[in-house]
């Protein structure tokens, strides 16, 4: 029973207790808030997991792009009848739903305790086959090399759930930019955050990416924080959200995928195979990837959280 | 027992209270809740496991980290795209904002509700 | 014994190109915006049926399955792309019924003269590529977590096509879908992060090697059957369905009923059969049988109470997914039999695609023309759209199983398959099912072809070649089963579970 077990076991028992909590809060506003302070102790978790790369990315979009994206729909649906709200179950239906939930949580608890020893792994490989791919954080490697395909996919995902967003507003608005008009008033405290955390946030993130190849970080990390103070100048007025049909930010938003998609195809020719680096250009070629693709996620993020046009197009 | 089994049996404990929330919420935004939380259980049962892969100087086994990545941002994708169809909904619902009568109506139109 | 290492088989590439032209164009449309979109998706709807068609011949060719390894890294530690028979089937498929819908939807989401851009065409068009290229990524990958990404993709382009009239009934059943949809991925993924604990990768090939019966391949089956079920709308997972179906426009409908409930259904059978065979057991394949028998007769029965073509039509799409499971007690085992029950099964879910995207476009363009789509009011429309309602007739009597439509040869294997290995009672399950098919087809088509003395209801005009298409596509479902018997040798190639036999 060392000092560092009981830690973890605290933690273990306050992430459980604070997502119970979530759960049954009555009011839906203070279980959002819940969700935020959960998402920040489970990045702590992920720390004492050994896994820092992913502590980083549960904090900045888990908790913190997550939270502001729950937060302000609580927000804005508070205090009015509920839409789809079906009947609250009785209480043998909660009994019955219970009883299923519990059965599936001790049949992945005996899958855990009864999972092969020595693990299967991988790490082996991946640390053998690092060095080719010229980036010394394993899971960059992961990401970007081994398994490029996923990412690249993922990033048309992201294209993709933010046209079926902006396809939500109504026909009247559209090409319009999203978010209510907001002008900045000179003494608000959101104001003053506005002006003093984004240059810092985004030299933090652009540190996070760089750093991100050999060291934990990468450019969905530090996408994540250009989008957090991106949002936070917006939602205090200094900045304006972009209108959805302009030019440029439609190029922004394509140009990670595309750029991925180009140096994939070139890889055909250069390296045998799509998606392949050729050895002695496969690190220039990732930070090429990963600067677009930081600037891609970021606007996506950022405007996924922003939602569907809501004023009409300046004309 | 070990730390990471002990987070091993949180991390089913939480799949557990995330799958009740979902399927016992009335409303659509606890719903939402309950899925962030039974997603953010099953990243951490693939952490544990990730954990327990640690092997040649490395604390985890890379793949399953990548992946947690990739699935912690395809969430959240799922989760904007849910808020955006709420609140519309909502909206909607409210009887404002039909949609503009500048475009056709989408072809077969579904008629007289009766 | 070590793992079999994969290797790009000459004409791999050609997977990439499949998977890769769709999305590009997606992106592409999004940043040309306006008119180009539309147009795009004309360009690359030949280039797409092609290449569907390229990795077919390549498969058949070869006798084999086509793979290619991405990036050059092999599994277990990289991912690979992977075309068998079946995947080359649906792949035509989907090919054929987007370039149908394509052709079909270009007069309902065409950017009005004098706008440079509007908000439903641009969405239509690129989520129908979004949707071809996610549809292409779930046939073609071979890695679980890959699949993952892949349905997330195919769920995010087909939810908004559903609220794209932005009406509150629309927006609610999209939502209702998508809560659907995102609880059955993420049971999807936990199954697949117990998968990868016990046996250390996620490529299907080298899985099936390495799964053994054991506790915790049975809990990931169970959990990720039941979470890719919710995504199919299997009963009683289907109440999502008939109002998300029903309420899209009809070109999506066709899609989403046609298509993309049957990706997930391919993944459950890739899961059973390819990815751990005989692992789920022969109770598990009865219940699952059990549950498609329930869809059919509740389907069946729901659509004949309805008072709207669409959500009978819906309706019907739920019961006609019952018989895809009724494969999975009759495929498994040895002998001539099963084989016909794959055949059959699979054979379902290509002519049901056919049949049903023909008859969700034949209600789009009735409702066009009458302006509503109540089955009361449907009196004559026979003579004023002649050829749509024949489609529709014909769609749906392959759906009944009348020779020589798919769906015909498709119950026939499925029948002697129930017979042969003593199961009769499926075969009990797949008559009352015809006789239940027929009994709301007629229902539409009474009032339909009814004989009003001369009296023709107000309507608005028609494009004829629209009516053509949609006639096109009921054709191929009716003749898809006179292909030769031995063209459905495609379907068998590249299977996991039949590698251990001889």
């Amino acid at each position: 029973m060392t000092l560092a077990w009981a830690f973890d076991a605290i933690l273990a028992a306050t992430v459980l207790a604070v997502a119970a909590w979530t759960i049954v809060a009555r009011e839906t506003f203070a279980a959002v808030v819940g969700f935020v302070a959960y998402g920040l102790l489970l990045a702590l978790v992920w720390v004492r997991l050994a896994a820092p790369d992913v502590a980083l990315t549960e904090a900045a979009i888990g908790g913190g792009v997550t939270g502001v994206l729950l937060l302000g729909a609580a927000a804005r649906l508070r205090g009015t009848a509920g839409v789809l709200v079906d009947e609250r179950p009785g209480a043998a239906m909660r009994l019955v739903v219970g009883v299923l939930c519990g059965i599936v949580t001790a049949a992945l608890a005996a899958t855990v305790l009864l999972l092969p020893d020595p693990a299967p792994t991988l790490a082996p490989e991946a640390a053998a086959n690092l060095t080719t791919t010229g980036v010394g954080n394993p899971i960059t490697g992961v990401l970007m090399a081994f398994r490029a395909l996923d990412t690249l996919l993922e990033k048309v995902v992201l294209v993709l759930a933010l046209i079926g967003v902006w396809s939500l507003a109504p026909d009247r608005f559209w090409g319009g930019a999203p978010g209510p008009e907001r002008r900045a008033q000179p003494d608000d405290a959101l104001v003053f955050l506005a002006r003093l955390l984004p240059p810092v946030g985004i030299v933090i993130g652009v540190y996070l990416l760089w750093v991100g190849a050999d060291e934990p970080g990468g450019a969905f990390q530090g996408g994540a924080l250009l989008a957090a103070m991106w949002l936070l100048a917006m939602m205090a007025g200094l900045a304006t959200a972009p209108a959805v049909s302009e030019r440029r930010l439609r190029l922004v938003l394509v140009a990670g995928p595309a750029v991925f998609l180009a140096i994939g195809l070139a890889g055909f020719a250069l390296a045998d195979a799509f998606l392949a680096y050729p050895e002695a250009y496969a690190k220039p070629l990732i930070i090429i990837i990963e600067v677009v693709k930081m600037l891609a996620v970021a606007a996506t993020l950022g405007l996924l959280v922003m939602g569907p046009p809501e004023r009409p197009p300046q004309r | 027992m070990s730390e990471v089994t002990l987070f091993g049996l949180g991390a089913s404990a939480l799949v557990g209270i995330g799958l009740y929330g979902f399927i016992i919420q009335p409303e659509p935004l606890r719903r939402l809740l309950a899925f962030n939380l039974l997603g953010s259980g099953v990243f951490l049962l693939f952490g544990v496991i990730a954990r327990r892969g640690a092997a040649a100087g490395m604390g985890g086994d890379p793949i399953p980290q990548a992946l947690v990545i990739t699935g912690i941002i395809v969430a959240f994708a799922g989760s904007a795209l849910a808020v955006a169809l709420l609140l519309r909904l909502h909206q909607a619902d409210r009887g404002g904002a039909a949609p503009g009568g500048d475009a056709p109506p989408a072809g077969g139109g579904d008629g007289d509700r009766t | 014994m070590p793992d079999p290492v994969a290797v790009s088989t000459p004409g791999g590439a050609l997977l990439v190109w499949a998977l890769i032209l769709p999305a590009a164009g997606a992106l592409l449309a999004l940043a040309l915006g306006g008119r180009h979109a539309e147009r795009i998706v004309l360009v690359l709807m030949p280039v797409g049926l092609g290449l569907a068609v390229a990795v077919a011949a390549g498969v058949l060719r070869a006798n084999a399955v086509l793979v290619y390894v991405v990036g050059g890294w092999a599994p277990p530690l990289g991912l690979a792309l992977r075309a068998d028979g079946l995947s080359a089937a649906m792949m035509i498929t989907t090919a054929v019924v987007v370039c149908a819908v394509g052709l079909f939807a270009r007069a309902d989401f065409q950017t009005p003269q004098g706008s440079l851009e509007a908000r439903a065409p641009l969405a239509f068009w690129t989520l129908l590529l979004g949707l071809w290229g996610a549809l292409n990524a779930v046939l073609l990958g071979d890695d679980l977590f890959n699949l993952f990404v892949a349905l997330e993709l195919l769920t995010f382009a087909a939810v908004p096509l559903v609220c794209l009239d932005g009406r509150a009934e629309t927006l609610s059943a999209a939502l209702r879908y998508l809560l659907f949809a995102l609880l059955g991925s993420m049971l999807y993924l936990l199954g697949t992060v117990l998968l990868y604990g016990a046996y250390g990768t996620l490529d299907i090939v080298l899985l099936s090697d390495r799964v053994r019966a054991e506790p915790a391949a049975w809990t990931a089956v169970t959990l990720m059957t039941v979470g890719l079920l919710a995504k199919t709308a299997l009963f009683p997972l289907h109440l999502w369905l008939p109002p998300a179906h029903a309420g899209a426009p009809a070109p999506a409908s066709a899609v989403l009923s046609a298509l993309v409930v049957k990706g997930s259904f391919i993944l459950v059978v890739r899961l059973w059969f390819d990815v751990m065979p005989g692992v789920p057991g022969h109770a598990a394949a009865q219940i699952l049988a059990a549950l498609g028998a329930a869809a059919i007769v509740f389907g069946s029965v729901l659509a004949l109470r309805q008072a709207r073509l669409k959500m009978l039509i819906a309706y019907s799409t739920v019961a006609q997914l019952g018989y895809l499971f009724l494969m999975f007690p009759l495929a498994a085992g040895p002998g001539v039999a099963p084989l016909g029950a794959w055949t059959g099964g699979l054979l379902q879910a290509i002519s049901h695609a056919f049949a049903k995207a023909a008859m969700f476009m034949a209600a789009g363009l009735i409702a066009q023309a009458l302006g509503h789509d109540r089955i009361a009011g449907l009196g004559g429309i026979g003579r004023v759209l002649p050829m749509t309602v024949f489609a529709f007739a014909l769609g749906g009597l392959s759906l009944m199983g009348l020779p020589p439509s798919g769906g015909f040869v498709a119950k026939w294997l499925l029948l002697t398959a129930a017979i042969d290995s003593g199961q009769w009672w499926w075969a009990l399950v797949i008559v009352a099912g015809g006789l239940l098919t027929g009994g709301y087809l007629f229902r539409v088509l009474t009032p339909a072809l009814a004989d009003t003395d001369g009296h023709l209801p107000a309507h608005a005009p028609v494009a004829r070649y629209r009516e053509a298409v949609v006639l096109g596509l009921a054709l191929v479902s009716m003749v898809l089963g006179l292909l030769p018997l031995a063209s459905f040798g495609l379907l068998q190639i590249g299977r996991l579970d039949m590698a251990a036999v001889p």
